[in-house]
């Protein structure tokens, strides 16, 4: 059990980078801590998968120092780490029980025998795999396998972490949502460090606890899944967290007033002026409330999405399209309305950075 | 039930199909039969012979029986050495073969070259290589004090020619092995080095059991054309020293064509052919089953 410190930490998949395009996986300082459960949120081709197998050690990044607590291990081979990792599809041995399958991380590194079956015994509790411990592991459903590389990388007590490379992907979405909340009792009663590799931001918001949102190869925001959603750091976090994004809007702020086409409103705090450089106001779906024409900006009601426990309009404001909620005590609204933005939870946006206000 | 049209006509499109296998094998075969069924006194006249040829075929007491024991006797320790061999041999080559890269091509090339050299040609070129007077294999052994003459001594022409075959058709073996292991995918490996395993129990445990089927196919294969040996033999030792490389198509050529004694060669190809079916039916029958025994008790 340790905390995993990455030091400038970049990978370019063929040989050394010249220029930043070149990069799988960009420099970057991050520290894992020990206990703590994160998942890495991103987009296919992101350099998810490639930083978690420099963690493992399948990949020798190209950059930057890999420490354990205070071990450097950026060269050390994989076997050598103490690391576990999952992986994308079902790996497991044709040749081998259920039983053996879960024994074999002990087995290769010379546990007692007894000390390996109470293992064994509690990880199959666990995953629910004991009544099948005995049976061959070839010929189970790709669910069980699944659940036997799980099984697999939990196994091992004593592992700095836990690395998972979308484990749920080939488990069918009923026994999904089970599965992780059986690897968050796992993670609450191991006290292990465990990173979770996803695309899908309701696995990651409700696995972790913090997120790691990942684009082109950069970390963009680590945080807690509530930061996420009402402090996002980066326009990708406010578009790619919650469902649907974040609207963004072209703006022009001075102090503490941002104009949008030819209408100014009025923000909680102070801005420096940015007329140089693109600036962005963004506003959550939930927090840009639908109003009496009249009220607020002016927008054009396109479409109403009734999702039950919220109604959601698809508004024009100009040429913007924004989603907005319909209040629950207003009535389906055609054509004309307003828009009111809740005061606090709009965000100003620099060259897609969000920018503090300072109170006025 | 069925109102599926039912339409004919796609007979005919599978009818070229049958007349070309029916020139190529059945009327030809059908030849054989009737030829091990009959006696001939030339000028192309034939009695009817019964089941005679066969009962003397299968009777070691007979000439032509002692021959063809004999002859069946060594076409299955032949087969049985060979496949000892070229296995285990082309699973190591194809475990050392480079996986990607630049060197995948060359090596691939360099792999399938004996196995595009006709048989003959493999005859006289070893023929020549393991001459004991200017033969650069049979000279070298000779120079170097060991007893090897292929030409008169039985262990040296079996030595000899086991390492034609093992150098011809090893490459089979291993083509097909590279071929299964480029099948398994990377996560395999990846996992194994997460759990620590170590080099002989990624081959146990995951390499081994890929390649099985491969396998399957590759001693199928290497079984029926080892026994069915000629060309080598014949070319190199002539079947001898004595008979000790005389196997059943060497010597079914000889009956056939040397001492053309139809109804007894006719009767020969037919078990010899019967054989290979046989085994090779069985084999497939038996790893197939055991595989699907295996399934159904997990």
């Amino acid at each position: 059990m340790s905390r995993i410190t990455l030091d400038g930490i970049a990978h370019a998949y063929r040989g050394s980078a010249q220029r930043p395009e070149d990069y799988a996986l960009k420099p970057l300082h991050h520290v894992w801590e020990q206990g703590m459960s994160y998942a890495l949120l991103g987009p296919s081709g992101c350099g998810k998968t490639t930083l978690l197998n420099i963690i493992s050690g399948l990949i020798i990044p190209s950059e930057g120092r890999l420490l354990f607590d205070d071990k450097d291990v950026t060269r050390l081979p994989t076997e050598k780490r103490n690391i576990a990792q999952v992986f994308q599809f079902p790996v497991i041995y044709d040749t081998m029980t259920v039983a053996e399958n879960l024994a074999f991380p002990l087995k290769n590194r010379h546990m007692p025998k007894a000390q390996v079956e109470a293992r064994v015994k509690e990880i199959a509790d666990i995953l629910d795999l004991t009544p099948d411990l005995n049976r061959r592991a070839r010929g189970l459903t790709a669910d069980a396998k699944q659940k036997i590389s799980l099984g697999r990388g939990l196994v091992r007590a004593d592992v700095s972490a836990v690395l998972f490379d979308e484990p749920l992907t080939v488990i069918d979405p009923g026994l999904k949502w089970e599965l992780r909340s059986k690897l968050k009792a796992v993670h609450r009663a191991l006290d292990m460090l465990m990173i979770y590799v996803t695309h899908d931001q309701v696995e990651a918001l409700t696995f972790a606890d913090k997120v790691v949102v990942m684009k082109d190869g950069s970390v963009l925001q680590v945080g807690t899944p509530l930061d996420l959603f009402e402090r996002p750091e980066h326009t990708f976090v406010g578009y790619f967290i919650g469902s649907p994004g974040m609207n963004l809007l072209p703006t022009a702020v001075t102090g503490n007033r941002a104009r949008i086409g030819n209408r100014e409103i009025q923000l909680e705090t102070t801005y420096p002026s940015f007329t140089d450089r693109t600036a962005q106001l963004g506003v959550r779906p939930d927090h840009a409330i639908l109003a009496q024409p009249g009220q607020g900006l002016p927008v054009q009601v396109q479409r109403v999405d009734d999702l039950g426990r919220v109604r959601l309009a698809r508004v024009m404001l100009g040429d913007h399209p924004l989603v907005a909620t319909v209040p629950d005590d207003m009535s389906v609204p055609t054509g004309e309305a307003g828009l009111l933005f809740q005061p606090g939870r709009v965000h100003v946006y620099v060259d897609d950075r969000r920018v503090e206000g300072v109170a006025a | 039930m069925n109102d599926k049209p039912i339409n004919n006509k796609a007979w005919f499109f599978v009818l070229p199909v049958l007349i070309i296998v029916l020139f190529s094998a059945l009327l030809p075969l059908m030849t054989v039969v009737n030829y091990s069924v009959q006696d001939t006194i030339g000028q192309n006249s034939f009695f009817w012979n019964g089941a005679a040829w066969f009962r003397e075929l299968l009777d070691p007491t007979t000439d032509l029986g002692d021959r063809f024991s004999g002859a069946l006797q060594r076409n299955l320790i032949f087969s049985f050495i060979i496949l000892i061999i070229e296995v285990p041999l082309g699973i190591g080559v194809s475990l050392c073969m480079p996986r990607s890269g630049w060197k995948v091509g060359p090596t691939l090339v360099v792999m399938a070259l004996p196995l595009l050299i006709p048989w003959n040609v493999v005859g006289t070129i070893w023929q020549t290589f393991c001459r004991l007077d200017i033969g650069l294999f049979g000279a070298t052994l000779v120079n170097l004090g060991f007893p090897y003459n292929y030409i008169a001594d039985a262990g040296s022409a079996w030595f000899t020619i086991i390492l034609v075959d093992v150098w011809h058709w090893t490459s089979l073996v291993a083509l097909l092995c590279f071929a299964g292991l480029n099948a398994i995918p990377n996560a395999y490996y990846q996992a194994a080095r997460i759990d620590g395993a170590s080099r002989a129990s990624i081959f146990f445990n995951i390499e081994l059991p890929k390649l099985r089927r491969v396998l399957v196919i590759a001693i199928l294969l290497r079984f029926m054309d080892s026994f069915m040996i000629y060309t080598e033999p014949f070319v190199v030792s002539g079947g001898g020293p004595g008979n000790a490389t005389t196997f059943i198509s060497v010597d079914l050529v000889k009956i056939a064509l040397g001492e053309f004694d139809l109804g007894r060669a006719a009767a020969l190809s037919l078990v010899y052919n019967i054989i290979i079916l046989a085994v090779c039916w069985l084999f497939f029958t038996v790893t197939t089953h055991l595989e699907q025994r295996e399934f159904r008790a997990s």
